[in-house]
């Protein structure tokens, strides 16, 4: 059976245009906007990505950890990230959805609890940051007798013959890390130089769906679109900043903003 | 699986082929950005410690760079005043800028250059690493940032007056905590962004795999003088001597104890455990605090239930972390060492006492190790030895001292 993921890339093909796939963090600002903002912008959203928050996250800019600094602050927990999918699911059951986070809240809840759990959910898939290849394994594999997606990354550090082992093993969706930053960073690169390392990524397996992430706005989405999905995360993070700051709602305010940019590469 | 540690070879390189040790504790849990040069600088190490040259460039910068060897001292005083057990300290804070920080920063310097970077950048939280750093970079040409947390930027002063006058930039860390944790975190960030054009030293035995061997590797020397000075002290490695050092990384006591690992002598780790009546410290081997992954390593860390990292609280910034070294993991589990603590008030007290009576005023750090030296000793008997590591200078913590005690005696 294909899986959601596999089935949102084969519909957005057909349309021609790379995948839209956010990322905000299950509870920010609160729980229940987390999930309001889910149902919002999923109209538009092919993917969504949603993070579990940590207080320790190494590979985060500002953005993120802000945005994870206030989901901690309101209480949430790993339980409540569940329950915000499942709700989620429920309504949406054909949208994948994406948890994204660090490896230590898996390792405390210990690895086959956590797989149920987003199992239960109806999590389609897994994105660790400091799991990486090969040490994650055993773990994807895990993942993969559940029928959930681990996607695994790929950065422009990654040497080519690292890249056929991580490609060769991986499942059907691989995330390219644009640049040498950490999440938010300003893209430093250009379109097109990203774009030849994609390319470069596609040729040694051209079935895999490739997405690209990190330092993506709505500046810059247009100019990445040959690929086939774009992460647009921090960019997100910051509506939600600024929507508190200015005391408006985040969640109509990033429903826009998600709506100009799936208009962006359509 | 009872976890043995295998003598004959270096404790460093006692690990699986994912960098563990045990299976269970190091490792490299990092972004995959990292991965290549984390990989790059594990060739690199492997190859330049195998390289007589560099060796001899190494020992070349610790005896004149540095000023080894480092004085092993009796604390008659000390000795006398408790009764018992024969205290020795070896005055590592003799050594250039003050602290055992600088045997690593002059590891990573040299690696640095062989590797042809032109910037380094570090973390730092009693400031002694940030400040052997700055220090380092200045006398090998190479180009310094620094994190810092911004809470440690006004308790260390004079060692961030240091490292400005050695032309550093700091980077004042205002994320969580603003002490070392975050300082590690946002230095990790920051190499993630430029690790094609800089090298990152960490600045303890902590963090991936292998920034905890570069800097044991580095500080070892302190054992290394020390099984020297031992012997023409006593003739031979006396049969009942304890090696005292304090642990928040965990760097000085992996150097501190490493050439003595395969003998019996006896190792105490002494923890920070934070003020007395309070519920928060920085010892997570004493405490039981669960295996968890900090700043891409396993190990002992608080942290709550659900897996985010716990706060901490201590009197001296050098010990304030969540997490400890691999290493002393591996070597708790293995009962090759054994941890304790001491509390804010107890290392206040033994800094004060050591000061009065001797030639040495050991920084907060060591005086933690210091205080379990003073409960100790009056139990054991005088043919029993402790030799503790006076790893810092009590000169950085004038400020705390003046404003805990009342006055400040060096």
């Amino acid at each position: 059976m294909k899986s959601k993921i596999s089935i949102a890339f084969e519909n957005c093909k057909k349309e021609n245009r790379p995948a839209l796939i956010t990322y905000t963090v299950a509870g920010d600002n609160t729980k229940n906007n987390s999930l309001k903002i889910l149902n919002k912008i999923s109209k538009y959203a092919d993917i969504l990505e949603c993070g579990f928050p940590h207080n320790t996250p190494i590979a985060d800019g500002g953005q993120i950890q802000g945005s994870s600094h206030r989901a901690l602050k309101n209480g949430i927990k790993l339980k409540d990230v569940f329950q915000i999918v499942k709700k989620f699911k429920k309504a949406n059951p054909n949208k994948p959805l994406i948890l994204m986070g660090y490896f230590n809240l898996i390792y405390q809840s210990g690895e086959n609890n956590f797989l149920n759990n987003c199992k239960k959910a109806g999590v389609d898939g897994l994105i660790i940051v400091d799991l990486p290849y090969p040490e994650n394994k055993n773990f994807a594999n895990k993942c993969k007798i559940k029928g959930i997606t681990f996607i695994q990354l790929l950065s422009p550090t990654t040497s080519k013959e690292r890249m056929k082992k991580i490609i060769r093993d991986s499942h059907e969706m691989i995330y390219y890390i644009s640049m040498l930053s950490t999440t938010g960073g300003k893209l430093k690169v250009s379109a097109r130089k990203i774009l030849e390392n994609y390319n470069k990524i596609k040729r040694i397996n051209p079935k895999k769906n490739l997405v690209i992430g990190f330092g993506i706005t709505d500046k810059t989405i247009s100019s990445l679109r040959s690929a086939n999905g774009l992460v647009i995360g921090s960019m997100l993070c910051k509506i939600i900043t600024n929507s508190l700051k200015m005391r408006q709602n985040p969640v109509t305010n990033i429903d826009k903003v998600v709506y100009n940019l799936k208009r962006k590469i359509l | 699986m009872k976890l043995k540690i295998k003598k004959g070879v270096p404790l460093i390189d006692q690990h699986d082929r994912n960098f563990m040790y045990g299976g269970k504790f190091g490792g490299n849990f990092i972004p995959e950005t990292l991965k290549k040069p984390i990989d790059d600088l594990t060739k690199l190490f492997a190859k330049l410690r195998k390289d007589k040259n560099f060796i001899k460039e190494r020992d070349y910068y610790f005896k004149n760079y540095v000023g080894a060897p480092t004085p092993l001292i009796k604390l008659e005083n000390l000795t006398d005043y408790l009764g018992g057990a024969q205290i020795y300290a070896k005055v590592v804070s003799e050594a250039n800028g003050g602290a055992h920080k600088i045997y690593n920063a002059t590891v990573h310097c040299l690696i640095a250059k062989k590797a042809g970077k032109k910037f380094i950048v570090g973390d730092t939280g009693a400031g002694y690493a940030g400040k052997m750093l700055s220090m380092a970079a200045k006398k090998f040409g190479l180009k310094c940032k620094i994190f810092m947390g911004a809470k440690d930027l006004k308790r260390q002063k004079p060692n961030v007056l240091a490292m400005k006058k050695n032309g550093a930039k700091i980077i004042p860390v205002t994320t969580g905590s603003q002490t070392l944790v975050d300082a590690v975190s946002e230095c990790m960030r920051y190499w993630v962004s430029n690790c094609d054009t800089t090298h990152m030293c960490v600045g303890s035995t902590v963090g991936p795999n292998i920034f905890v061997k570069i800097c044991a590797w580095s500080t070892a020397q302190i054992s290394r003088e020390l099984l020297i000075q031992v012997k023409e002290e006593f003739g031979k490695i006396p049969k009942k001597m304890k090696l005292l050092n304090c642990v928040g990384g965990g760097s000085s006591a992996m150097g501190f104890w490493n050439e003595f690992m395969d003998t019996d002598v006896e190792f105490i780790g002494v923890e920070a455990g934070g003020p007395k009546n309070g519920k928060l410290h920085a010892a997570p081997l004493t405490n039981g605090s669960k295996i968890g992954i900090l700043h891409g390593s396993a190990q002992y860390v608080i942290q709550d239930s659900e897996g985010q990292i716990g706060r901490t609280e201590s009197i001296s910034a050098g010990l304030d972390y969540p997490g400890i070294s691999s290493l002393h993991c591996f070597l708790k589990d293995t009962k090759r060492a054994k941890y304790t603590s001491a509390s804010d008030e107890e290392a206040l007290k033994a800094y004060q006492l050591v000061s009065k009576l001797e030639n040495i005023s050991p920084s907060l750090e060591p005086s933690h190790a210091f205080a379990e030296a003073i409960k100790l000793a009056p139990k054991l008997k005088s043919s029993e030895i402790i030799i503790v590591n006076s790893c810092g200078d009590s000169l950085k913590d004038k400020d705390i001292i003046k404003q805990k005690l009342g006055s400040y005696i060096r």
